[in-house]
């Protein structure tokens, strides 16, 4: 099973395996990772399931569609090159050691 | 330093959930007793009526948190027990098994229950309402034998099921009494573009007519009859006509009720130490910036009023009070469409549409006395977010700045943006 891990606001980090088919957002749900809120459920409502990306990770993922693009404008702490909804990124074998930190507030 | 007396929430739903968290959260150090009446670990509801019902999303992904949680923060989370009875004067629950609780604070969080159609046939079988998960496994399963289904009611959750239903391959109607759909949210122009995005996508509308009576065959349903006469052949009914919020308990404890149970923005009721949270509660609305017009206060039922209602309730439980402070927001997803609705539209408002209808994709704003009080968005998350601010800033944007999309509006959105104002019709 790919592992994510998961960078927190105290600086430590989770890593957790993933189920492939789950969102990144999903797992983090799953696992209890605090500063993923995900008010929304994964619907590309709410931006608050912000992740930014390991830079050397990026190229690993497709791009964000129109509509993750258009919501992480509006995301509460500041949007970088490498944000990301989390529940936007489906989780395949591919993604093994995938990194993500959580930003500092989602609401 | 938290004050120490021990937390008991009733409803293990989103408003329940998100005030033992962020109870947590905060610091509050004493223990937190979660009680439920639904079997089930707790779930999300928004997908039940959209990606459940077409498969789209597995019952695994529902679980609001994962299964360490609780007992990571020390929350006890007891499923299947129904609360019957409380006593202010003793602090007391009392339990359906005849059991008995003491609290000291107490959270009501029980939510809404559907309400039920008066009319003879209600009960035949294949007649569903959709608040539960084992109300969605109910339409899910009923729904691969189906071919015709009638939903009842066009608000929001009937528009998702019949969106849903007519994506996997049923041939739906939707029955609805008021002339328009959703009419209490939605101005008459947003109702008309509503109505047709459903039709293009096959989905029959039948507007301004109630129901007379269901029909039914062997005590299953097969036609649902309205008040002109018309006859709707159908083997699937799923009513979608509003809920009413479960505020007995409150009630016969003698708690201050006006359509749920009233509570200021810290999510107090009349009775000392008991709060309310989630559909249940009719809370004050935010004190964002004054301009007249609006309403005080309002039962609203979504994620985000029980989220923020219960994150502003748990600062009380730490003794740093901070009031419900948000802008009230809710989302919708029918067909390919994603609503979001932000603020609360006021009679009299004026809208200004900002896109073209025809594209889905735009913003209806609206503006009460000249600051932007509320917009409904379809596919237009960026805007949606960014009403959000103008809305929590009053802002004042000339109606034909915003309904010009090349505009800019993001100026406006920073405290410093209001002063943007001074420079209406300077150029760009
Ligand atoms: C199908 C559906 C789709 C929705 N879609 C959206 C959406 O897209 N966006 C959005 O913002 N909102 C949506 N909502 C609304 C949202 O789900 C509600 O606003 C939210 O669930 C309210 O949470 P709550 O905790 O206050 O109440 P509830 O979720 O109703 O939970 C209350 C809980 O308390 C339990 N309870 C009640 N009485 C007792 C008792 N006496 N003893 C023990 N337990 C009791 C109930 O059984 C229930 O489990 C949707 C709702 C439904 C039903
Ligand atoms: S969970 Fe809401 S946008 Fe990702």
């Amino acid at each position: 099973m790919p592992t994510i891990h998961y960078i927190l606001k105290d600086g430590s980090t989770r890593s957790v395996e993933a189920k492939p088919g789950a969102s990144v957002m999903e797992t983090a749900i799953r696992h209890n990772i605090r500063g993923i809120d995900a008010e929304c459920g994964g619907s590309c409502s709410c931006a608050t399931c912000h992740v930014y990306v390991l830079e050397a990770d990026l190229p690993r993922l497709p791009p964000p569609d129109d509509m993750e693009d258009e919501l992480l404008d509006g995301t509460a702490s500041a949007r970088a090159p490498n944000s990301r909804l989390s529940c936007q990124i489906t989780v395949t074998l591919e993604l093994d050691g995938l990194t993500v930190s959580v930003p500092e507030t989602q609401v | 330093m938290a004050r120490s007396e021990p937390l008991l929430i009733v409803g293990a739903s989103h408003a329940g959930i998100q005030l033992a968290a962020a109870a947590r959260e905060q610091g509050f150090d004493a223990p937190i007793l979660l009680l439920g009446d639904e079997p089930h670990t707790p779930y999300q509801r928004p997908p039940l009526s959209k990606g459940v019902l077409t498969g789209k999303t597995a019952e695994d992904q529902l679980a609001l948190r994962g299964p360490d949680f609780y007992r990571e923060q020390g929350i006890d989370l007891r499923l299947g027990v129904r609360v019957t009875g409380l006593d202010l004067a003793t602090r007391r629950l009392r339990l359906e098994d005849g059991g008995q609780l003491d609290f000291g604070w107490l959270a009501l969080a029980t939510g809404a229950r559907c309400r039920r159609l008066s009319v003879p046939g209600a009960d035949l079988q294949g007649v569903h309402a959709l608040r539960t998960l084992d109300d969605a496994r109910a339409v899910a399963a009923a729904l691969g034998a189906s071919q015709r289904a009638c939903v009842i009611g066009g608000g929001f959750i009937g528009l998702e099921v019949a969106a849903a239903l007519s994506s996997v391959g049923a041939s739906v109607t939707v029955v609805e009494s008021q002339p328009r759909l959703l009419a209490r949210t939605f101005p008459a122009a947003m109702s008309d573009y509503v109505a047709d995005a459903h039709r293009r996508r096959g989905v029959a509308l039948a507007l301004g007519c109630g129901v007379r009576a269901l029909h039914g065959h062997q005590g299953r349903v097969v036609a649902v009859e309205l008040v002109d006469g018309r006859r709707i052949d159908c083997d699937l009914v799923v009513l979608g006509i509003g809920v009413q919020p479960n505020s007995e308990l409150a009630e016969q404890a003698g708690i201050a009720c006006d359509n749920g149970i009233l509570v200021d923005a810290l999510g107090r009721s009349s009775a000392p130490n008991v709060l309310a949270i989630g559909d249940v509660a009719n809370m004050a609305l935010p004190a964002l910036p004054a301009v007249p017009g609006g309403p005080q206060r309002a039962r609203l039922e979504s994620i985000q009023a029980a989220n923020d209602g219960a994150r502003a309730a748990a600062t009380l439980l730490v003794d740093r009070p901070q009031p419900l402070d948000a802008v009230p927001w809710f989302w919708s997803e029918q067909h390919e469409l994603k609503f979001q609705m932000a603020g609360l539209p006021a009679p009299g408002d004026q809208a200004v549409l900002r896109g073209e209808l025809a594209s889905d994709k735009f913003t209806l704003f609206y503006l009460r006395d000249g600051a932007v009080r509320a917009a409904h968005t379809v596919n237009r998350p960026a805007e949606h977010m960014l009403a959000r601010k103008l809305i929590a800033l009053g802002a004042r944007i000339a109606p034909e700045l915003l309904a010009d999309p090349s505009a800019d509006l993001k100026p406006f959105s920073t405290p410093l943006g209001l002063r943007a104002d001074l420079f209406h019709g300077a150029p760009r």
